[in-house]
């Protein structure tokens, strides 16, 4: 097959972006997290470092969670996303937003996005996670604001909710 | 964001036959790219020489787990995360799954590849001394075949490695021959997650009889350490000064003697040299009275 | 006192739902038609003359809008307090990563080439980087010898005190630079029309301190200057006067280009090139009687402002004015210098010079208890300042606080006494060997006095509204800015509980310059305490009007009081009250002696660490964290154990995890990498235990809690650290960050393993 497409070629690639078929047309090695920011308009996944150590562009690739900075776009063709604009459901935030908002799980807002993807893959995987199951799934976001302990109330509270529905 | 995506070039073949084909086309011209944990970070760094990079995430010859009679076959595109849930890894390889947990965050160990962490060659690999004291066995791949070759001796100084410009890691095999060794493993980083470590050591030992009976002479015993070197290291040495002799404070005074020598430890940004040299010498000290302590007289 | 129906509940934020859905926009989510990019081409050496700037013909520099200092219109000053700190460098360079040039562009991508195009060729100059070299004066890179600013703090007769001392104790305590590693990086959108002037919207604190910063800068009057502060993801002070650095960067590129600019930073630029806590060297000399009270002392209290005054003297006054802790001095001295060096100014960070002080004095207070004998417990009790007495500005302690029960609280919250006993014990059985970990627990206990100090307030002269709406509800207009403290919900509670409406009823303004007025900075812990006080005022103020003008009883339902506001704003056009900052009867401040009352009110705290310490990675770890601390009252329960939670994981990093690792005045580990802030797996459970004694100066009772927190994780947990293995190996741990690298050398120098 031909190797060399030529520096600098745009490619279009399509994606599933909160459950809607998407289509971009961007260099390849655009990062995951600019196509959704800029391309897509999807502004809730944050930059806050650009080196996957924060977790602020954190997103739900194929339902795993992946830093969105660390990404070339043409990676991410084909695959399923999930970001912050795709928790809510309609205008019912889920127990996570709604244990967030109530706990003080977010006082600045800007790692919240990306927190509550994490903590939404840790409670498909552990619904019922203990307090060292929650440190260890949020290790990779850094929250300046909180101290993590009402983030770490928030997570325990959604699972008790969800579980007793 | 220090780079222009428009200067770079990335192309994903899909076949494990044309990515090889490509880099025997090319040698040198096509930088594969697994989860791009460690080359994205260098490219919104502004720091990536490469312009040309050619996608081998997902390739599906180079993922899975194939658990065979005497040895495990790791593909070299296995995640972290893969690693970690994989039961006979758990059993009888802990050194990589205890790795596994503490390489960076959970998102990050979704994407990293074992593959990648062996290719990008930091000397604080957090995987790489556990494949040391395993005495992995890596199977290279490229247009003219598959070769194996011990992963001992692999890196031959700072990111210098004995892979050919056109060959790729396929995969990592494990003898299973560790079930009755003590397996010790502790990373030393700044803080209890996402670090890039001090000091890390990876060990096996077993006592005459093996653990729990028998003498308690050291039968056997592999030491690797992280970060204390230009490559990762196994402290041949020191196995050899402590192999059949009895664990007491004399032998450990011994060891620590021996590990200073064997390493060569520098200050960076992260930490000083006399620490890293401390920290060592403590954690073989550890391990040997770990091993120690697993004799049961009968 | 009457129920209050929303004070003290933990009712939803006003601003929380947005953050939770992703809908909050921050400045990188905006974008504008037009929009350029702005970046800044900044200086390589830390002392120099520039000597020629050379651009790569690679670059089309014609595509680019381009700004030196000869652009600026009005002053090329950040204007501040003083006017030292040039916007653009012209001539000279004073720090690494000082601005000299503006550039902009479409692309982004060809932008950040187009920085990397420009060569400048400098001529060094000798440059300094320490508060010894800065004080040794062989360079002057400030004024006439390199101060920026000094205090004098005096109080009875010092120069007597030491004869009559039994014992005199001395130490020397350092605190190193601390990044405030806010998520979002700093950010500013600028635009600029020749009608309306310029407008800037910004991740800031402080939109009048960018306001009056802007209008000397670009030679516009006030009515042409408009800022507007967006959602602002994380501030601790880094944004406080920062913001009018990088606003004035992208207000000059839109005036010159006549198309919106915006600047944001990426996580190396805001590292390297903004604001950090000052770096600081106290030293304690201090004359004990032989039962462990403190009969006098000298202190100095020195901080390393960096190349610029910039907000040092500020710094300075807190930090001096804390630097004798919650204590009683019979008499004492306090020196208080700020120096420069040629590093990029530090600034302001939660705490602003007191944890500095605090962080010396708590860890003076256990080296005065070991020399006489006492426990770290019993020397402070016997030295707390007790109601009456007076502080070292001779500011007398109105209120019934008992300090000695206060502690007696925040032991028995911790186990204290039992765990220290049981530590003692299981730390001397065996040496210390491999895989030993060996237990303390420290205490600190501390103050922090909310509110600008002294004359500040006054100073001020805040300004709040509360207004009616068409609709019949009520909106708050304050510059006061929420970043995550929750501003916007306090000060609607605060509304609704003086007008009796829910809280639903109440909303507030963004703030935008056009639209409020200047209620002062979002700084020094006074936001609850003094602008809430001026919005309960203003609110109060409306609803005398609706009184006084027969539309409402004295007491009425919500809905009785939506249709008089309509009523009303039908009738008159508006119905909206304004406050102005009063300050209190009887309270002096000697601005030239630093003497009298330096604050309206103070937060009293102890707080409780145990840390084990590793010595086989020389690791040390928090395990345990008690924050307990007397705060007037509790306005929002949710929101106050935020605060002290969010700060004391931020003292917890100041003391073991935060180094920047300076080279040539320039930081080395400008990436999240590398700059180790505390993550969910490094902290303890922190435990928050408030008490309320109320103050008459504050809403509601309400003292400032913003900055509290700051003050005493560091020393508690260096305190413990000393309990664990300190004493037992004969040295004294009187630095933070206090990393395992240091624990090591001490462990070595000791011969143990």
């Amino acid at each position: 097959m031909s190797h060399s497409s030529g520096n600098g070629a745009k490619r279009e690639l399509s994606l599933t972006v909160n459950g809607k078929p998407e289509t971009v047309r961007v260099f390849p090695m655009e990062r995951l997290l600019d196509v959704l920011r800029q391309e897509l308009g999807l502004t809730g996944t944050k930059e806050g470092c650009g080196e996957g150590e924060c977790g602020s562009c954190s997103v739900l690739m194929d339902g795993k969670l992946v830093n969105s900075c660390l990404i070339p776009a043409l990676q991410a063709a084909g695959a399923n996303l999930t970001t912050i604009e795709g928790v809510a459901e309609g205008p019912q935030l889920s127990a996570l937003q709604a244990a967030f908002l109530e706990c003080g799980g977010a006082q600045c807002g800007i790692c919240t996005p990306g927190m509550i993807l994490s903590a939404s893959h840790l409670l498909k995987k552990k619904p019922e996670p203990t307090l060292d199951d929650i440190r260890e799934a949020l290790a990779g976001n850094l929250c300046r604001c909180t101290g993590y302990m009402q983030i770490f109330e928030a997570v325990a509270e959604a699972a008790r909710r969800k579980s007793s529905v | 964001m220090r780079s222009d995506p428009a200067d770079y070039e990335l192309i994903a073949p899909g076949t494990l036959q044309a990515v090889v084909a490509l880099l025997a086309d090319e040698p040198g011209k096509w930088l594969p790219i697994a989860g791009g944990t460690d080359l994205m970070v260098l490219y919104a760094a502004g720091k990536l020489p490469a312009r040309k990079l050619v996608s081998i995430w997902n390739l599906a010859e180079l993922r899975g787990i194939e658990v065979l009679p005497d040895e495990i076959r790791i593909g070299a595109g296995c995640t972290y995360t893969e690693l970690r849930e994989h039961d006979v890894i758990a059993q009888e390889f802990p050194l990589l799954t205890s790795a596994a947990r503490w390489t960076g965050g959970i998102a990050n160990q979704n994407r990293g590849t074992l593959g990648g962490n062996i290719v990008n060659a930091s000397p604080a690999a957090d995987s790489l001394p556990a494949l040391l004291a395993y005495e992995a066995e890596l199977i290279l791949v490229s247009v003219r075949g598959e070769r194996r070759v011990p992963y001992v001796g692999f890196h031959t100084g700072y990111k210098k490695m004995k892979l050919a410009p056109d060959e790729l890691i396929c995969a990592i095999c494990l003898r299973r021959v560790f079930s009755k060794y003590l397996h010790y493993s502790r990373k030393v980083g700044a803080r209890n997650a996402q670090a890039i470590s001090k000091v890390c050591v990876a060990a096996l030992g077993r006592l005459r009889g093996g653990v729990g009976g028998g003498g308690d002479a050291i039968d056997d015993v592999r030491i690797a350490l992280g970060s204390v070197a230009p490559v990762p290291l196994r402290l041949t040495e020191v196995e050899r000064m402590v192999s059949g002799k009895s664990v007491d404070p004399e032998l450990v005074k011994l060891a620590r003697i021996a590990v200073a020598a064997a390493i060569q430890p520098i200050d960076d940004i992260r930490s000083t040299a006399r620490y890293r040299a401390a920290v060592a010498g403590n954690l073989i000290a550890e391990f040997l009275e770990q091993l120690r302590a697993t004799w049961k007289p009968a | 006192m009457t129920e209050e129906h929303i004070i003290g509940k933990s009712v939803p934020r006003k601003e929380g739902r947005a953050k939770v859905t992703g809908a909050a926009r921050y400045i990188d989510d905006m974008t504008m038609p037009g929009m350029l990019y702005g970046a800044t081409v900044r200086s390589q050496i830390p002392r120099g003359t520039i000597k020629e700037i050379s651009f790569d013909a690679q670059i089309n520099w014609s595509e680019f809008v381009t700004v030196t200092a000869k652009d600026i219109p009005g002053k090329n000053c950040i204007a501040l307090i003083g006017d030292d700190q040039p916007c653009l460098a012209e001539g000279t360079v004073n720090h690494p990563e000082e601005p000299i040039m503006l550039l902009a562009h479409a692309d982004p991508h060809l932008l950040r080439k187009a920085v990397d195009a420009v060569s400048i060729e400098y001529e060094p100059l000798p440059a300094i980087f320490t508060i010894e070299e800065s004080e040794r004066r062989s360079q002057i890179i400030w004024g006439t010898d390199n101060t920026l600013k000094t205090f004098l703090i005096s109080k009875g007769d010092v120069d007597s005190v030491w004869a009559k001392a039994d014992y005199i104790v001395e130490g020397e305590y350092t605190t190193g630079a601390q990044e405030q590693l806010y998520i979002e990086n700093n950010g500013v959108i600028a635009v600029f029309d020749r009608e309306q002037g310029i407008t800037v919207w910004g991740s800031l604190q402080c939109p009048y301190y960018v306001h009056k910063a802007l209008m000397a800068l670009c030679n516009l009057p006030a009515e042409k200057v408009r800022v507007v502060q967006a959602e602002t993801g994380g501030a601790f002070g880094g944004k406080e006067d920062y913001p009018s650095i990088i606003a004035g960067h992208a207000a000059l590129l839109a005036m010159k280009s006549g198309r919106p600019v915006k600047i944001v930073y990426d996580r190396l630029e805001d590292m390297t090139a903004t604001t950090k806590r000052h770096p600081s060297r106290t030293r304690h000399r201090t004359a004990v009687s032989k039962d462990g009270k403190i009969l006098g002392g000298e202190i100095d209290f020195t901080i390393d402002g960096g190349a610029y005054a910039t907000l040092s003297s500020v710094v300075l006054s807190r930090g001096t004015i804390h630097a004798g802790g919650p204590y009683y001095w019979p008499s004492v001295r306090i020196h208080g210098k700020a120096v420069a060096t040629n590093a990029p100014p530090h600034g302001a960070f939660r705490g602003f010079g007191a944890p500095q002080s605090l962080f010396a004095m708590e860890r003076h207070m256990d080296r005065i208890a070991q020399v006489v004998g006492l426990s770290p417990v019993e020397v402070r009790r016997r030295n707390f300042l007790k109601p009456g007495q007076t502080t070292t500005t001779e500011q007398t302690i109105r209120e019934e606080i008992d300090l000695g029960k206060l502690l007696d609280r925040a032991l028995e919250l911790s186990d204290y006494t039992a765990k220290k006993a049981r530590f003692a014990r299981e730390n001397e059985a065996g040496p210390t060997k491999i895989g030993c970990i060996k237990k303390g627990m420290g205490i600190a206990a501390f103050l922090h006095g909310a509110g600008f100090t002294g004359s500040g307030e006054r100073y001020l002269a805040s300004v709040v509204a509360v207004e009616g709406c068409v609709d019949g509800g009520v909106r708050v207009l304050v510059s006061s800015t929420e970043f995550g403290q929750g501003t916007n919900t306090v000060l609607c509670q605060i509304a609704a509980e003086a007008l009796d409406l829910p809280y639903d009823d109440v909303r507030i303004a963004q703030p935008d310059t056009n639209q409020v007025p200047n209620s002062g900075p979002t700084v020094a812990s006074r936001t609850a305490m003094v602008v809430g006080s001026l919005v309960r005022s203003a609110a109060l103020g409306i609803k005398q009007t609706l009184i006084a003008s027969g539309a409402l009883g004295s007491s009425y339902s919500p809905q009785e009081f939506r249709s008089a506001c309509r009523a009303h704003i039908a009738a008159h056009g508006e119905l909206r009250c304004f406050a102005r900052y009063e300050a209190p009867e009887g309270v002096f401040w000697d601005d030239q002696k630093y003497r009298g009352e330096a604050y309206a009110s103070f937060a009293w705290a102890i707080y409780v660490a145990e840390v084990a310490v590793d010595l086989s990675t020389y690791s040390a770890t928090v395990e345990d964290f008690v924050a307990l601390q007397e705060v007037g009252r509790v306005l929002h329960p949710v929101l106050a154990k935020g605060q002290i939670a969010g700060g004391v994981a931020q003292g917890i990093g100041f003391a073991l995890y935060e180094k920047v690792v300076w080279q040539n005045g320039r930081m080395q580990n400008g990436q999240m990498t590398n700059y180790i802030m505390p993550t969910s797996a490094d902290l303890p459970p922190i435990r928050v235990f408030f008490e309320e004694m109320g103050n008459v100066h504050g809403a509601y009772g309400a003292k400032g809690i913003g900055e509290l927190p700051m003050d005493g994780p560091a020393p508690a947990i260096v305190n413990a650290i000393q309990d664990a293995i300190g004493d037992a190996l004969g040295t004294r741990f009187d630095s933070v960050p206090l990393l395992p690298e240091h624990i090591f050398e001490a462990v070595s120098a000791n011969g143990e393993r």
